[in-house]
């Protein structure tokens, strides 16, 4: 099957078509618990392209290697030591972001989209094809992500990476931000939304 | 008490989907219909009440700060805690396979109808996510981390069983746009469930 799908749609077709949280509907828990404000939302984003091109590589190169009865837990350990280090180095250089992430970035670890992406390409493909899937999830990932905090906190608190963009006027003239944008059900709702319209636009894609 | 308070707590206002959406990607796959979505409901609640004291354990002899005084008073200073990540999911791996294992041999039917999800219950967030929190906390004794282990997999458990329930209703009797059939809608469900149980905020016994 990968022989015949050609690198660029490997790398291009998760930002839309394929793309992992809305049609794959994976990785959705931290989606949904991360996107509260814009910050640590591109923050998880680029940790997570990282960790899963570079996974995808390393399981690429061992897979024809690793016993399957015990994959699982090779894939794993391979994950959890990227994710280590995506958490010291976040640990020592934003601090506040990886105060804010909290848990999150540990259950990079568990996010499905890693463990979907090594199960269904990295163990059948070769190096190569593997780190662009793995690049092109990740910002499919991302895109979705920065779309859903866009929204959230622009709505919920006003402001755009910690920048006030809704002008002072506004609040005079009786504007009210939208608390409930801020409590984690609205991320649910938004994530509904962009499903919604990426399905009518994509008439495939919808389920009977 | 103490313990009760942290356990229905744990069901109700820190429920693992409503309140931290951990456990997503398996609570939405499998919410077709109840049968299957009870028996991922049990083997969730089994794992986190397995995996949850023995990383209570592990944390606190071997991970945290000074855990490993117990050696000699030379290891005091040792700190062991950026590989608990590691050893968390390498436990949570392997009683995994062990659960996947005896469910194949005593029940192949729920075996079939979960088919990927089983091994998938390693990387469902909602028993990582357990530990990490129960790191996080600093939980006072075993017993402590059992209850929050058994309070988090029954919210798991009611949460699953009950969008099931509606999104099995929903299929046969509601016309719903093209575009948000299956996994549209049930988002916004959860989110409706989530804001409902934000009514249980406060509660204490």
């Amino acid at each position: 099957m990968a022989e015949k799908i050609g690198n660029s749609s490997v790398f291009f077709n998760p930002f839309s078509k394929n793309n992992p949280v809305v049609v794959q509907v994976l990785g959705i828990c931290s989606v949904l618990a991360v996107t509260a404000k814009l910050e640590p939302a591109i923050v998880m984003g680029i940790s997570v392209i990282a960790v899963l091109a570079f996974s995808n590589v390393i399981i690429s190169l061992i897979r024809n290697t690793i016993p399957t009865n015990i994959r699982i837990i090779v894939q794993l350990v391979v994950v959890a030591g990227l994710v280590i280090i995506v958490d010291q180095l976040l640990k020592a250089y934003t601090y506040d972001v990886s105060k804010q992430l909290s848990v999150f970035i540990g259950l990079i670890i568990t996010n499905c989209i890693l463990m979907g992406r090594l199960e269904a390409f990295a163990m059948a493909n070769k190096p190569w094809p593997s780190f662009l899937d793995g690049i092109g999830n990740g910002i499919g990932y991302t895109l979705i992500l920065v779309i859903v905090a866009f929204f959230r906190e622009l709505l919920g608190s006003g402001t755009l990476l910690g920048y006030q963009v809704v002008p002072q006027s506004f609040y005079e003239a009786g504007y009210v931000n939208n608390g409930l944008m801020i409590l984690p059900p609205m991320a649910l709702i938004v994530v509904a939304c962009i499903i919604w319209v990426q399905r009518a636009c994509n008439k495939e894609l919808q389920e009977d | 008490m103490e313990n009760l308070n942290l356990f229905i707590r744990s069901i109700f206002i820190d429920n693992m989907i409503f309140a931290y959406f951990l456990g997503m990607c398996s609570f939405l796959a499998v919410s077709k219909n109840v049968k299957t979505a009870l028996g991922l409901g049990v083997a969730v609640t089994f794992m986190l009440v397995i995996t949850l004291p023995i990383n209570y354990l592990l944390n606190t002899y071997v991970l945290s700060k000074g855990a490993l005084t117990w050696l000699g008073p030379e290891y005091a200073s040792v700190d062991l805690s950026f590989l608990s990540l590691i050893m968390f999911i390498a436990v949570i791996a392997s009683m995994t396979q062990l659960v996947e294992m005896a469910v194949e041999k005593y029940a192949p039917a729920l075996y079939s109808s979960l088919g990927i999800f089983l091994p998938l219950i390693a990387v469902n967030c909602a028993i990582l996510g357990g530990s990490l929190f129960m790191q996080q906390r600093g939980f006072a004794n075993v017993g402590t981390a059992f209850c929050a282990g058994a309070g988090w997999g029954i919210g798991w458990l009611l949460a699953i069983v009950a969008v099931a329930a509606i999104r099995e209703r929903l299929a046969t009797y509601s016309n719903i746009p093209a575009p948000l059939r299956g996994t549209g809608i049930t988002f916004i469900l959860t989110a409706l469930m989530g804001i409902a149980f934000m009514s249980f905020l406060g509660i204490k016994i």
